[in-house]
């Protein structure tokens, strides 16, 4: 079921994803005597969609977090490009290429959009503070070549009506997908998106699904999400992680997910003895 | 019809001009298009190289001569180009509407037989793919926007800058092609075809020479005095004849500067920053921004909002004579500058409108209280009447000459024969060539002597000469004393209220006059929020007594109004009533362009109609609505009917004519 080569291979609509870029191994997390994740392992593979779904209290959030550096499991290893990660604070997580956004935004809300996806961007400035100050030579360089990256992304997320808009103006679809913008700014290679269609109706759905295809075909940006939205959960990803309990349940393409009899209990619910 | 290219100075073709704006005004801006939230922009010169490297690129490609070529976006330089692309190639651009369905696109593409698409992004693509098989002619489709196109099948489908760069590469091998092929357009060559919009029937194709655009464009530049140093802002559907004009005709006539917003939704934001001299829009774009100053004056403070209000009484009073350059005495006119530091100035910058010194609106009859109120401002708003058959202009205001209840003088090189039934025709060097494989409705719509019926009825005031729109001849009547029923009239003057969306007049036939409200949830929805009044839905707010007084308010106010007219005064309201839903274009109550479809209306809600008319006080009914995604339902409602004040008026005949 889960395939474990790292070998390339070309999707039916012709994406190649690539080797394995992030391995979870054993990965458990205890909140006190709380167990969140028990001994997962799975793999994200360079390129590809992939989705983690379950139901209420999963562990689905813990997960991200762990990715994300949020969160130090007890146990496991996470390995990226190869190498083992030390535990890590979330901003050196940030700094070798992994963004996200977050189930319940958050963005500064007294700011404009433009200011806020600029925030992506603290990656790439490298100008020292007085510089930045005082904004001359490298710093003013900087923004410039910064503002235009941030341009494209406005662009790309057709936002260009709302970018001097303060945040606290804008109504829940377009605030996440200024979060979007946000972590795309930062020029990811792996995106994280805890929940990113939670709360909208079904053509802010639409618009979304097509957002996030199009990151993952036009950047190359490898995606891992989390969504409560069965269909759409099967529509975009490549494969899919199925967590119950805080345990892997399924592993595998979408339609090998769906034939899973472990995965159609948890989802339709099954008589516990 | 005399015409010929010598009196352009043999400029026979749009790619003509273009070669003589590359000359003349070589490194003056041509094209801005905001992108990446800068303005980008290219001079004639650029554009004459961008269009050549296209139209090489379209010859490379396999275009012939007499191809037809569509062309589906939204304004953008790079539509402009394709469509003089087009026509320096010798083929013919049909531009359509980027917001039609798929299946209103395959009528028109298989009915022109178009072979090639120029379209801009994935959505058209998708369209165009999903009726290809039911266009046996179509070949090659070009896109300007490759996002998400990159899997696509690229044997018949090709990235714009990909053929303006295989255009470059065999310029050796195709120049010599496209100078002859250039060389060879005359004043006769079909300049462009454009679909009307069809409120009846299927869309037909306006067939438009180089006579028809240059021709008009030219007497209209000359009219206004426009030259090289106008800025305009495109956004207005590049399939509708009158973008045609400006954007294309007039901009190549003189030279001026075409720009292009940034997206839809940033339009006003656009508007703002270019600050066009020379500007036009439908009635409904004023409409919809004379409510949202309202709207946010309402929500300003009260020192503010006093202060608008005392202004905004003075501009209406002395304003309008001013631009006209009228008498005014020494105080009005200083009160007046006080004004225009303090209200007017700003408010027409945060409009857009600070530098305008020409504007039009047309298309549909404006509010004259709304064209009012824009030309009090100061701005220079006008009105023209014009149809695409005619290449737009049929009359137009002169300067010092506008009001609001005349569409103006015959345009230069017009004639306008009133028929006896009223009906409006006209002859000009603009008149249409035919509709493209429709002899039958070309016959009807043209007479051999080149006369073309409007389909409006009107009449000219003997004293100014000016030209007096009465209603499309279909849908004036006569009440049951004979005197005239005209509809529209009435219902754009209450339309005028913010709170007013949309009014149908019955009354043909009968002896008094009847309206249907629908209220503007916007306008009415934030007043019911400012007053502390709950509603849970449209159908509710709709039948709130206290919305309905204030409907009621304006309903005399406007009987008033009407009164004081000797022509329409039976036209007054003596019932009305507030529907329970919005009139829909889902439902077929409108076309797509928001107009009114009376027969329609007055047949489905033939029991209201009934009940305005039996006096009674109250009625219930029950209507079938038809959801965005096609699934039906039904609301019902108990109307309350009520009966509005009339001013008595002295019956006196007078004649239609």
């Amino acid at each position: 079921m889960n395939d474990m080569t790292h070998d390339s291979y070309t999707t039916e609509d012709g994406r190649t994803i690539g080797g394995v870029v992030m391995e979870m191994k054993n990965i458990t997390l205890r909140f006190g005597g709380v167990v969140a994740i028990e001994n997962i392992s799975f793999d994200i593979r360079e390129g590809e969609i992939r989705a983690i779904i379950g139901p209420n209290g999963a562990g689905k959030s813990s997960m991200l977090n762990v990715i994300s550096g949020f969160y130090v499991p007890q146990e496991g290893d996470v390995f990226y490009k190869g190498q083992k990660r030390p535990p890590m604070r979330p901003y050196q997580v940030a700094q070798q290429g992994i963004a996200r956004t977050f189930q319940n935004i958050a963005l500064f809300e007294g700011m404009s959009v433009l200011d806020n996806v600029m925030t992506g961007r603290l990656r790439q400035m490298k100008s020292g503070l007085l510089a930045q100050a005082l904004w001359k030579g490298k710093a003013e360089a900087e923004e410039v070549a910064n503002r235009e990256a941030v341009e494209r992304i406005i662009d790309f997320l057709e936002i260009q009506h709302i970018r001097k808009t303060p945040v606290s103006r804008l109504p829940y679809g377009l605030k996440k997908r200024v979060e979007l913008a946000r972590a795309l700014a930062a020029e990811p290679s792996i995106l994280l998106l805890d929940e990113p269609m939670a709360g909208m109706n079904v053509e802010e759905k639409e618009d979304m699904s097509r957002f996030i295809l199009d990151v993952n075909d036009e950047f190359g940006t490898t995606i891992a999400l989390i969504e409560h939205d069965m269909g759409v959960v099967m529509d975009l990803s490549d494969r899919v992680v199925v967590m119950d309990y805080g345990k892997k349940i399924g592993d595998g393409t979408p339609d090998e997910v769906r034939n899973n009899q472990a995965v159609i209990d948890a989802y339709l619910g099954v008589a516990h003895d | 019809m005399v015409q010929s290219s010598q009196a352009t100075g043999g400029l026979a073709s749009i790619p003509a001009l273009l070669q003589r704006n590359a000359d003349q005004h070589g490194a003056k801006a041509a094209y801005r298009e905001k992108e990446f939230g800068i303005w980008q922009t290219w001079t004639w010169a650029d554009t004459e190289k961008e269009i050549e490297a296209l139209a090489l690129g379209l010859i490379n490609l396999g275009v012939a001569e007499g191809d037809f070529v569509a062309i589906i976006g939204r304004n953008r330089p790079y539509f402009y180009w394709s469509m003089v692309a087009v026509q320096s190639v010798g083929a013919v651009p049909v531009p359509l509407y980027h917001d039609s369905a798929a299946d209103e696109m395959a009528y028109v593409l298989g009915h022109c037989g178009a072979q090639y698409a120029i379209v801009e992004d994935q959505e058209q693509v998708d369209k165009v793919i999903e009726v290809q098989d039911q266009l046996h002619q179509f070949t090659h489709m070009i896109y300007i926007d490759p996002r998400g196109l990159r899997k696509y099948d690229h044997h018949q489908l090709h990235q714009f800058s990909h053929i303006q760069d295989q255009g470059r590469a065999a310029r050796d091998e195709w120049i010599t092609d496209l100078k002859e092929r250039r060389s060879k357009l005359t004043y006769d060559s079909t300049c462009v075809m454009l679909y009307t919009s069809g409120t009846t029937g299927k869309p037909k194709g306006v067939v438009l020479s180089n006579r028809n655009i240059i021709e008009s464009a030219k007497n209209a530049c000359e009219f206004d005095k426009l030259n090289a140093g106008e800025e305009i802002l495109a956004y207005l559907p590049m399939a509708w004849v009158g973008d045609f004009i400006f954007s294309i005709g007039q901009a190549y006539w003189t030279g001026f500067c075409v720009n292009c917003p940034e997206s839809p939704e940033t339009m006003m934001t656009d508007l703002r920053e270019i600050g066009p001299t020379y500007y036009f829009a439908p009635p409904r774009v004023f409409e919809t921004q004379l409510t949202n100053v309202m709207i946010r004056m309402e929500d300003a403070g009260g020192f503010k909002r006093k202060m608008f209000h005392h202004f905004m009484d003075h501009a209406k009073k002395v304003g309008g004579d001013i631009l006209d350059g009228k008498p005014v005495g020494l105080m009005d006119r200083l009160k007046y500058s006080l004004g225009n530091a303090l209200v007017y100035g700003p408010l027409k910058d945060t409009l857009g409108f600070g530098r305008v010194r020409v504007g039009y609106t047309a298309g549909e009859a404006i509010g004259p209280e709304i064209f009012e109120f824009y030309r009090s401002l100061g701005i220079n708003l006008k009105q023209l009447y014009g149809q695409t058959e005619a290449s737009v202009f049929i009359t137009v205001q002169p300067d010092g000459e506008v009001r609001a209840d005349t569409v103006g003088v015959p345009a230069p090189d017009v004639e306008i024969r009133i028929a006896d039934d009223g009906e409006i025709f006209y002859r000009s060097p603009g008149v249409f060539v035919e509709y493209f494989n429709n002899p039958d409705s070309t016959a009807s719509t043209k007479d051999a002597e080149g006369w073309v019926a409007t389909g409006d009825a009107g009449f000219f005031e003997e004293d100014s000469g000016h030209l007096r729109i009465i209603d499309r001849a279909k849908d004036v009547g006569k009440m049951a004393d004979g005197s005239m029923f005209a509809p529209k009239y009435v219902e754009n003057k209450l339309k005028f209220y913010p709170d007013i969306l949309e009014v149908v007049l019955f009354g043909n036939g009968q002896d008094r006059c009847v309206a249907f409200i629908n209220i503007d949830l916007t306008a009415v929805g934030n007043w019911a929020e400012r007053n502390n009044i709950a509603y849970a839905s449209y159908q509710e707010l709709a039948g709130h007594p206290k919305v309905l007084d204030t409907i009621q308010n304006h309903v005399e106010t406007v009987n008033k109004s009407v009164a004081r007219d000797p022509m329409l005064s039976g036209c007054q309201v003596h019932r009305f009533l507030v529907l329970h839903k919005e009139l829909d274009a889902d439902d077929g109550e409108m076309t797509r362009t928001r107009k009114v479809r009376r027969v329609i209306v007055a047949d489905k809600f033939k029991d209201l109609v009934d009940a305005l008319y039996d006096g009674a006080p109250t009625v219930s009914t029950t209507t079938e609505v038809t959801y965005e995604d096609g699934r039906k339902g039904s609301i019902s409602a108990t109307l309350e009917l009520r009966d509005a004040k009339v001013v008595a008026v002295t019956h006196q005949q007078v004649a239609a004519e």
